[in-house]
C-alpha cells in the first residue's frame, strides 16, 4: 500500500504543503476527542470493504458516523441512512472523512467547504492514501483544520493503544497508561 | 469535551508539534511498547499467564473473529505480554509491525508460509545457520517450496537465480558462523527489480548494530533467542514488517492483495493497509499452524532486550579483542572477523555494522578437525554448546555438530569447514577470556 510521501499532489510544486508530512499525537488526539459526528464519504454497504470495517468501529467507540454515497442514496449501513452528497445530510457535522482517491478529494473538499457553515464542519480528514494538497490548502483557506493520509480508525487505535494489541508500532513512549481519545 | 490534560501525558513530542521525536536505540530498548498497566499502575510489564480473553457480547466477539476490532481472543493469536514484545522489537528495527513466535525456525516458517503458495520458490544465501539451510534445502520442499541457494558475496548472483515463481530472497545480513556481511543495499535493490521483498535475519548484528530497513529490507527476522534475549534462557523467534513494501504492485501475493479465503475474503494489503502483512501473519499463519510464544518466554525476552545496547558494546569490544589477539596466535591459522582490517569484508562492516562487528566468528586451528576438536574439548571457561548471543561466552566446533548433517561442500560453503571453531563472545572480562583460550590453545 503507498503512503504519503507517494502520493503527493503533482504538477504545481506550490501545491506541496510540508505541514502535511507529519501530524503530532497531540493534534490527532485534540481532533479526534474534540468530534462527535461526521460525514464518511464512499461509506461502503459491503461488510468486508475497509471503509464498513472503519465505520463499524468507530461507531462502536462512541462516533456517530453518517454514511454519503451516492450510488447507494437511501439505502442503511449499521443503522445509519445512506445521503447522497453532504449537503443532503440533515444534521450537524463535526468533520468530513474522505474515503475517496486523491483526485476525487478536490470536488468533494469544494462541497465541504461550501457546506461548512451550515453543517458546521471544523476538520476536513482524508483517509490512509488519501492526499491532495491542492484542497488542503482550499479548506485551509476556508478556516478548515485538515489532517490527509490517515486512517482516523488506525489512529484512534494507535492512541488508546489497541493497535499495540496486535504488535504494531504506536512510536508512543509514555509513563502514563494510554486513554482513548474521547 | 476536555482534552487538556491527557494531551500532555501522552505526547510523543518533547519539542512541540512540528517534527517527530526519533527517541534513541538505548530509550526504546527499555520503553517501547511498554506503558503502566492501565488497572493496576504495574511499570514492569506483566505476565498475563491466560489462554483466553472474555467478549464484552456477542457482536464484540463476532467483531473480534471479524478482525473489525483490535482486541485479544486467544494467546495462540495475541496477548499482551507478547505484543509488549512485539511492539519494543519493531521499535528497535525502524519497522511498523511483528508478530513473536516460539523460535527463529519458527519465524522463518511464518514468513515463508505467508509468501508462498505451493510450486513457489525462493533464493537464499547459502551463508545461513546450517539448520536453516536445512529447513530451506530438505524440510520445504516437502511442503513444495523450492530454494535455490546461492554465494551472497557477489550479490548479482541473486539476480543470476531468479524466476518467475521467486517470492522472496533471504539472507543473513551479518552470517553465521563466518564473519561475512552481504551488500544489502545492492540486494535489496535486485529484490525490488523483480517486485519481490528482500527478508533479513537480523540475529547476528541485531537492530543495535544493524537495522536492515534502512538499507531496503522489507521484512527482518530474529531469532530472540539470542543477543534479543541475550541470555540464553529462553527460545523465541520474531517477524517485523517495514511497512513500505506494496504488495499489490504485481499478482504475485494473492494472499495480501486479493480476497483471502482463509479469512472471508478480507484483502489484508488493503484493509490494514501498511501493517497488512503483520495482520495476516497472525491471523492466518499463526493462527493456523500455532507456533505461538508463550507469555513467561515473552517477558524473560522483554527483560533481556532492556540491556541489548549495553551488551552488545561489550560483546563487540571484547570480540574485537579477542580476534586481534587470535589472528597473531602461532597456533591460530585464519580468523574470519569482519570487524578485522585484515578481513575482506571490512569495508562491509564500517558501512552496515559501524558500531561493532557483532560478536560471533570463526577461526581455524592449525592441525585442522582434530585440533578444533581438542580446543573445544579445553577451555574451562567457555560453554561448548549450540547457542549463541549469550552473556557467557560460548565456543563450538559447526562440523561436527551444527552443520554436521551438511555435505563437506555445504560445510565449506556454510564457512563451517573442518578445521573451524566458532565463538560467541561474551560480556566477561576480556582478559579472562583470552586467558581461557590461550590455555586450551596451548593444550591443542
Amino acid at each position: 500500500m503507498t503512503t504519503a510521501a507517494a502520493t503527493k499532489t503533482e504538477g504545481d510544486p506550490l501545491r506541496y504543503l510540508p505541514h502535511h508530512d507529519f501530524y503530532s499525537d497531540d493534534k490527532l488526539r485534540r481532533i479526534l476527542s474534540s468530534i462527535r459526528t461526521f460525514a464518511m464519504v464512499g461509506a461502503s454497504t459491503h461488510w468486508k470493504r475497509p471503509s464498513y470495517y472503519a465505520m463499524k468501529y468507530l461507531t462502536n467507540k462512541g462516533y456517530r458516523v453518517i454514511p454519503v454515497n451516492p450510488a447507494r442514496a437511501g439505502d442503511e449501513i449499521l443503522g445509519e441512512k445512506v445521503y447522497g452528497s453532504i449537503s443532503d445530510v440533515p444534521y450537524q457535522l463535526d468533520m468530513v472523512d474522505i474515503f475517496r482517491s486523491s483526485d476525487e478529494a478536490l470536488e468533494i473538499t469544494k462541497e465541504v467547504i461550501a457546506n461548512k457553515d451550515e453543517k458546521g464542519i471544523r476538520i476536513l480528514w482524508m483517509q490512509l492514501t488519501v492526499r491532495n494538497d491542492e484542497a488542503a490548502e482550499l479548506a485551509e483557506a476556508a478556516g478548515l483544520e485538515v489532517v490527509m493520509d490517515r486512517c482516523p480508525k488506525i489512529e484512534f487505535g494507535r492512541l488508546s493503544g489497541e493497535l499495540s494489541w496486535c504488535g504494531i508500532n504506536s512510536r508512543i513512549i509514555s509513563n502514563k497508561s494510554l486513554r482513548p481519545p474521547r | 469535551m476536555s482534552s487538556t490534560p491527557i494531551d500532555e501525558v501522552v505526547s510523543n513530542i518533547p519539542g512541540g508539534e512540528e517534527t517527530p521525536h526519533e527517541y534513541g536505540i538505548e530509550t526504546l530498548a527499555v520503553h517501547a511498547g511498554a506503558r503502566p498497566d492501565p488497572v493496576t499502575g504495574a511499570r514492569s510489564t506483566p505476565i498475563f499467564q491466560t489462554t483466553s480473553f472474555v467478549f464484552d457480547d456477542a457482536d464484540h466477539a463476532a467483531s473480534l473473529f471479524n478482525l473489525q476490532t483490535f482486541g485479544y481472543v486467544y494467546s495462540r493469536m495475541t496477548n499482551p505480554t507478547v505484543a509488549v514484545l512485539e511492539e519494543r522489537v519493531a521499535a528497535l528495527e525502524g519497522g511498523r509491525g511483528a508478530v513473536a513466535c516460539a523460535s527463529g525456525h519458527a519465524a522463518q516458517f511464518l514468513v515463508a508460509a505467508t509468501l508462498m503458495q505451493q510450486g513457489d520458490e525462493f533464493i537464499s544465501s547459502r551463508n545461513l545457520y546450517g539448520g536453516s539451510v536445512t529447513q530451506f534445502g530438505v524440510s520445504f520442499p516437502k511442503l513444495g517450496w523450492k530454494c535455490h541457494f546461492v554465494d551472497p558475496t557477489d550479490p548479482e548472483n541473486f539476480r543470476k537465480a531468479m524466476t518467475d515463481k521467486v517470492k522472496f530472497i533471504f539472507l543473513e545480513g551479518l552470517a553465521n558462523p563466518g564473519g561475512i556481511i552481504v551488500d544489502l543495499e545492492k540486494v535489496a535493490a535486485i529484490a525490488h527489480e523483480f517486485g519481490i521483498p528482500l527478508v533479513v535475519d537480523n540475529t547476528l548484528a541485531s537492530p543495535y548494530l544493524c537495522r536492515p530497513f534502512e538499507w531496503g529490507a522489507d521484512l527482518v527476522l530474529h531469532s530472540t533467542t539470542k543477543f534479543i534475549g541475550g541470555h540464553g534462557n529462553t527460545m523465541g523467534g520474531i517477524v517485523v514488517e517495514s511497512g513500505k513494501f506494496d504488495w499489490r504492485q504485481n499478482d504475485k501475493f494473492p494472499g495480501l492483495g486479493q480476497p483471502d479465503p482463509a479469512y472471508h475474503g478480507l484483502v489484508f494489503a488493503e484493509t490494514f493497509g501498511d501493517f497488512g502483512f503483520t495482520m495476516k501473519v497472525r491471523a492466518v499463519a499463526l493462527r493456523d499452524y500455532g507456533p505461538t510464544l508463550n507469555p513467561t518466554a515473552a517477558w524473560n525476552l522483554l527483560q533481556g532486550v532492556e540491556t541489548l545496547p549495553l551488551r552488545m558494546e561489550r560483546h563487540c569490544s571484547n570480540a574485537l579483542a579477542v580476534a586481534e589477539w587470535l589472528q597473531d596466535h602461532p597456533k591460530v591459522k585464519w580468523v574470519s572477523y569482519s570487524g578485522l582490517k585484515s578481513s575482506p569484508y571490512y569495508e562491509l562492516a564500517q558501512k552496515y555494522t559501524p558500531k561493532g562487528a557483532g560478536a560471533v566468528f570463526t577461526f581455524g586451528v592449525k592441525g585442522g578437525y582434530d585440533s578444533g576438536l581438542a580446543v573445544v574439548d579445553e577451555v574451562n571457561m567457555f560453554s561448548h554448546l549450540a547457542n549463541i548471543g549469550d552473556t557467557r561466552s560460548l565456543i563450538l566446533h559447526p562440523a561436527s555438530t551444527t552443520h554436521r548433517q551438511l555435505t563437506e561442500e555445504q560445510q565449506i560453503g556454510a564457512g563451517a569447514g573442518p578445521d573451524v571453531v566458532r565463538l560467541s563472545v561474551g560480556i566477561e572480562n576480556v582478559n579472562d577470556i583470552i586467558a581461557d583460550l590461550d590455555q586450551a590453545l596451548a593444550k591443542a
